[in-house]
């Protein structure tokens, strides 16, 4: 799966919890999930079990609390699937 | 964990405590009650000489017993090292539907079960009963336990 293919598959996921006031154009690879994007604690979980259910793998309390930004959860989605 | 040790670490004061007792307790649900005693202090305001629950105190209710209490539960049972009597819980959504009102002096059990806990962000369908086991409402709850 190439990294574009992620970002796009990541970008769907995302844009679901996204809160009113954040567009879906917001969302780069800098985004910080929760500072810039406004996800909270709870739907920053639903993300990652739509992650690990959307690329068939697991995560772990380390993953999560490496996922900053959208880059850093391409890096991890990058890393599990190769 | 004991269900009487569990009851001691509800973060609650006495005035904001929906639940009296748990009558079931495992890895996958819970049961518990609560008599809504007729001296509640929200009946002479909700509403004036026609006194009802609020729903958002059933909602409260469920949330104590099928989210907190089972929330400690699984805590405790996840890490033994886990101190577990600062945890807390934030109510993230709730989708509930009504059926039945409760009036002062009914008793309602509360069941709940477990969608997921993952990420400390627990998921439940509960359901509230009367005491003649109607429905009186049920839905799905969420929150995120923090220790």
């Amino acid at each position: 799966m190439t990294r574009d293919n992620i970002y796009q598959t990541l970008e769907t996921i995302i844009s679901e919890y996204l809160p009113e006031d954040v567009s879906k154009e917001s969302i780069t690879l800098q985004s910080n999930l929760t500072n810039e994007l406004n996800i909270n604690s709870s739907h920053l979980v639903d993300i990652v079990l739509d992650v690990e259910d959307a690329f068939k793998i697991a995560l772990t309390n380390d993953d999560m609390e490496t996922m900053q930004t959208v880059g850093d959860v391409i890096q991890i989605i990058e890393q599990k699937t190769t | 964990m004991t269900t009487e040790t569990l009851l001691t670490y509800l973060p609650y004061g006495p005035d904001f405590l929906f639940l009296d007792s748990i009558e079931e307790l495992s890895e996958l649900g819970i049961k518990g009650h609560y008599h809504f005693k007729p001296e509640l202090w929200f009946y002479a305001s909700h509403f004036k000489n026609q006194p009802v629950t609020p729903g958002v105190i059933l909602i409260e209710c469920m949330a104590q017993i099928g989210l907190v209490c089972f929330g400690i539960y699984l805590i405790s049972k996840e890490d033994t090292t886990r101190e577990v009597s600062q945890t807390g819980l934030a109510l993230s959504s709730s989708e509930i539907d009504f059926y039945k009102p409760v009036y002062p002096d009914e008793k309602v059990t509360v069941v709940s079960d477990i969608v997921y806990f993952r990420f400390n962000k627990l998921k439940c369908k509960v359901k509230m009963l009367n005491s003649q086991n109607e429905l009186v409402c049920k839905g799905v709850l969420s929150g995120m336990l923090t220790v």
